[in-house]
């Protein structure tokens, strides 16, 4: 039985639209990070996979995946920078609450 | 054709995939759902080395499952009381979300299915690549290399780690 | 020539104007006074080393024979607006149109930098004593050096447009001054008045140019005086509305002088400008910046013997403004208004005889009217500022301008009375004082033009000896009011006062000094030195019209001391006999009240208003509906910005889920 294409993406399809359900309810801050996290990987995933079955020979959407490693680690760790002083302020890191930036 | 024990091994890593990513957003202990997603995060490095892409598994475990997962402890541990589990969702939200994701799905697996059911049977043959060519595709500023992304990140990189000590400081 | 020391005489002023503006804070009054008095005595040397040199060094440049010369000492292009033409070997053939600084010396300059620096240093002198104690006593000696170099820099200019960049200068100046006291509301009104009304003298003055630096192509004074028939014939002849087109240029520039000189309908605001400190009254508006319109005229004298209807227009209006100022000025309180509408009338005594200096193209007398008007203007700069430095040392002493709070005064102050008596019998003509001969060459040109002319001015000739005398009988002779008790009065009030007394030596001395300058500079064989062509010219007196002007003079005076020597109730009595006409002097004939109606009724009612409501309803109304759509719209949809970010997050994935489906719908 062969591993198709299509084997390796319905996982990375599941992973993402858990990230989205993740996102769309959760309201602690660090779990709608961490569901950012899981759409991050499921991307990285479809890149990786395609550059292997398409592009066998070259290294492109291996390198977005690198530099896509890269920009969530910095990403996370400024979100989590964010996310602690907005604690420090409120106490609190529901994302109800931090409404202040509107208008 | 794939050996037995290859399929196998894609059925082990693409349930822990679905199960753990599914766990992680629908645990109620936020530290529980940083621990799946570091089980998330494993698995998906053990695709990256089914797929002969030993380098991006080992960077996959190394920031993501090292640095990123304990970034989130850390943040964790700092942020909640021991014991505080987030509250019950209320039903319309949750059914709410489930709509979303699965629309998300809905789109998404239908240009799956219409687009890339079945082009190709099975994985090319492909050479690892070694690292000395990893290095020059970084580094070098040729077709296909790519240096000036790098440097871009690392000043990004930089920014963050500038960002984060001054947003986190203590006034 | 060497041009250090003309390049000095500019210079000297400007940097004092500098110093004393920027770094006078940091400085004593003392030392801000007497650093200015300095500089300008410096100044008053080199132009009197310079005057001197042009007129009896007998240097080629200066003069050839008995003919004085124009002398160009430098002339620096600055702005060139079209180039140079050359011929194919390299000449020039024609200056392209340029403006230019320079420094001119000839007759009439030389005058000029004669009576500027004497009145302006005596002025400095004077203010030592006058504005000790005052707020701002070293900015208002930075503003007198800027006037001097303005001043200066507007007599020497080789081109028009020089001197009109020194003619707005000497209109800021005077602005400034005339507001010194800024906090006096009136200040502040007066000094916004004299510069509007003069501002809008000046654009005529700048069509003018315009359109005569358009026919001739050239800025310079010299090639166009020199060679008048070259302008008529660049001109050929275009006429405009009826009339030449030279005479419309003239007219025009006519009109700016006639703004800074004060002449009918556009002196309303030298009256008013009084407001300003007295010493500035001395130097600005009475014997410098005021006769900047004489000096203009005289500038280009020889193109407005060109045309005879510009030069019948300013006899006209120097006539009529002569008559008019005279007759304002018997009916006035405040001495400093007095001697306003006495400049007034004495300014339009030059230009009338200006007027009357040609006929047809040709000089009367050789130019006797041209000679005469500068003579008058050199001996009323002294005479008048001796007169405002005599008021000012009056006000010093009594803290009012009215006349009806002096009286008297002859026994308190001897110097100044002795020195306002010369001042008067000098402007009443009276030999030998300096006035009788320079108004008896201006009333032989107005005869030689026409008898007309000669008997209109000697009638204002005599109205003039009368209301001076009016003035020096009511000051200084008249009743004496009871200074004592006033003096009580006002220490009761907690007001420092004094009984009257005469002023410092600082005051004095500028005083002493013109009042010998008025008595014998009439005897300055003027006709050697200032001259319209530079030839020489005789002066003869001709003695019945001189015994004619003697004798209304005198009556005048006499007139004069019957009515105003000791008190009595002839005065009341005549102008009850005439109340109407009184009041009306008094209040100028309603020319202010005719310029509110002018400005208030017409040009604000009916034309600002309908303006205003245009600009407000439909400019600002399409501007306000704009702002007002788009900012209903804002609210609108401002709720969408809710601060809920799983919100966003709802709305991105609908839009992105749908242009999903439409790119698949484009696609299939």
């Amino acid at each position: 039985m062969d591993i198709t294409l299509i084997w390796y993406l319905v996982p990375a399809l599941v992973m993402f639209c858990c990230g989205v359900y993740g996102f769309l309810t959760r309201r602690n801050m660090i779990a709608m990070l961490i569901s950012l996290e899981l759409m991050l990987n499921a991307v990285d995933i479809n890149f990786v996979v395609f550059n292997r079955y398409l592009y066998p020979g070259s290294m492109e959407g291996w390198m977005f995946t690198l530099f896509g490693i890269a920009i969530a680690a910095a990403e996370t760790a400024l979100a989590i920078a964010i996310i602690i002083n907005l604690f420090r302020v409120s106490k609190n890191i529901d994302v109800r609450d931090a409404t202040h930036m509107k208008y | 054709m794939e050996s037995v024990g290859s399929t196998i091994c894609y059925w082990i890593i693409a349930l822990a995939i679905v199960i753990f990513s599914v766990l992680t957003v629908t645990t109620r202990k936020i530290l529980r759902a940083a621990t799946y997603l570091l089980f998330v995060l494993f698995a998906t490095a053990a695709l990256y080395f089914k797929l002969d892409y030993e380098f991006l598994g080992s960077v996959q475990i190394a920031v993501y499952a090292g640095g990123i997962v304990v970034l989130f402890v850390f943040s964790i541990l700092l942020t909640t009381r021991p014991g505080d589990n987030s509250e019950q969702l209320e039903s319309r939200k949750k059914l709410l979300g489930i709509a979303g994701a699965l629309a998300t799905a809905a789109a998404c697996g239908w240009a799956l299915c219409s687009r890339c059911a079945d082009i190709f049977t099975s994985a090319p043959d492909m050479a690892n690549p070694t690292m000395q060519e990893i290095g020059t595709a970084m580094l070098g500023t040729g077709h296909a290399q790519y240096l000036l992304p790098f440097e871009a990140i690392s000043v990004l990189l930089l920014a963050c780690i500038i960002g984060g000590v001054v947003i986190a400081r203590k006034r | 020539m060497d041009i250090t020391i003309p390049v000095l005489i500019l210079a000297i002023p400007l940097f004092m104007f500098l110093l004393l503006g920027l770094a006078g804070v940091k400085m004593s009054h003392k030392l801000a006074g007497i650093l200015g008095t300095l500089g300008m005595g410096t100044v008053l040397v080199l132009s009197y080393f310079t005057a001197f040199t042009y007129w009896f060094s007998g240097s080629p440049d200066f003069i050839a024979g008995t003919d004085r010369l124009q002398f160009t000492v430098f002339n620096q292009t600055w702005l060139q607006f079209t180039p140079d033409v050359f011929n194919e070997a390299g000449e020039l053939v024609k200056n392209g149109l340029a403006i230019k600084l320079g420094f001119l010396l000839d007759p009439i300059s030389a005058l000029m930098l004669i009576v500027i620096p004497t009145i302006s240093f005596m002025v400095h002198l004077y203010s030592l004593g006058y504005m000790k104690g005052e707020k701002g006593f070293q900015r208002y000696y930075a503003f007198l050096s800027l006037f001097s170099f303005s001043m200066l820099g507007l007599v020497v200019a080789t081109n028009i447009f020089q001197m009109y960049i020194f003619w707005e200068l000497v209109g800021a100046s005077s602005f400034l001054l005339i507001g010194f006291f800024y906090t006096l509301p009136s200040a502040v009104a007066a000094c916004k008045k004299a510069f509007i009304v003069t501002r809008f003298a000046d654009l005529g003055f700048l069509i003018g140019i315009l359109v005569l630096s358009f026919y001739t192509n050239q800025l310079d004074f010299l090639p166009m005086t020199q060679n008048p028939s070259q302008v008529l014939a660049d001109f050929g002849g275009a006429t405009f509305m009826g009339a030449s087109v030279l005479t419309w240029a003239l007219v025009l520039i006519f009109t700016g002088g006639m703004g800074k000189s004060a002449m009918l309908p556009l002196h309303i605001w030298l009256p008013d400008a009084m407001e300003g400190p007295t010493p500035v009254s001395a130097l600005i508006h009475a014997a410098t910046m005021v006769v900047a319109g004489v000096y203009l005229v005289a500038r280009l004298f020889p193109l407005y013997m060109l045309e005879d209807a510009a030069l019948t227009f300013i006899t006209v209006v120097g006539a009529v403004t002569a008559f008019y100022a005279a007759c304002v000025a018997c009916a006035q309180i405040d001495i400093k208004r007095i001697l306003a509408f006495s400049t007034i009338s004495q300014i339009a005594f030059m230009m009338v005889s200006l007027g009357v200096a040609s006929k047809h193209g040709e000089a009367i007398h050789e130019g006797l009217g041209y000679m005469a008007s500068m003579f008058h203007l050199f001996t009323h700069a002294m005479f008048k500022a001796l007169l405002f430095l005599g008021a000012g040392s009056l006000i010093h002493a009594v803290h009012s301008n009215n006349y009806t709070a002096m009286g008297g005064l002859r026994k308190y102050m001897p110097i100044t009375h002795i020195t306002f008596l010369f001042g008067c019998l000098a402007i009443a003509g009276i030999w030998p004082w300096a006035g009788f001969f320079s108004k008896d060459e201006i009333l032989s040109a107005c005869y030689a033009n026409s008898p007309f002319w000669g008997v209109w001015m000697t009638v204002v000739a005599g109205m003039t000896a009368f209301y001076m005398f009016r003035m020096y009988f009511l000051i200084f002779w008249w009743d004496e009011p009871d200074y004592a008790a006033r003096v009580k009065e006002q220490e009761a009030h907690g007001h420092h006062a004094s009984m009257p007394h005469e002023s410092p030596l600082t005051m004095t001395i500028p005083l002493i000094f013109l009042a010998i300058v008025s008595f014998c500079c009439g005897w300055i064989p003027f006709g050697k030195l200032v001259t319209f062509d530079g030839h020489e010219y005789h002066i003869h007196i001709d003695w019945s019209i001189a015994t004619m002007s003697l004798v209304v003079a005198a009556a005048s005076i006499a007139f004069a001391a019957f009515l105003y020597m000791k008190k009595n109730d002839r005065p009341a009595r005549m102008a009850d006999s005439c109340r109407w006409l009184w009041t009306a002097a008094n209040r100028r004939f309603y020319w202010d009240e005719i310029y509110l109606f002018i400005t208030r009724r017409i040009i604000f009612d009916g034309i600002c208003k309908p303006i205003a409501w245009f600009d407000r309803h439909i400019i600002d109304g399409t501007m306000d509906g704009l702002a007002y759509v788009t900012n209903s719209l804002s609210v609108a949809i401002k709720g969408l910005q809710s601060g809920k970010v799983q919100m966003y997050i709802w709305w991105y994935l609908i839009g992105a889920i749908l242009l999903g489906l439409i790119t698949a719908v484009c696609i299939l």
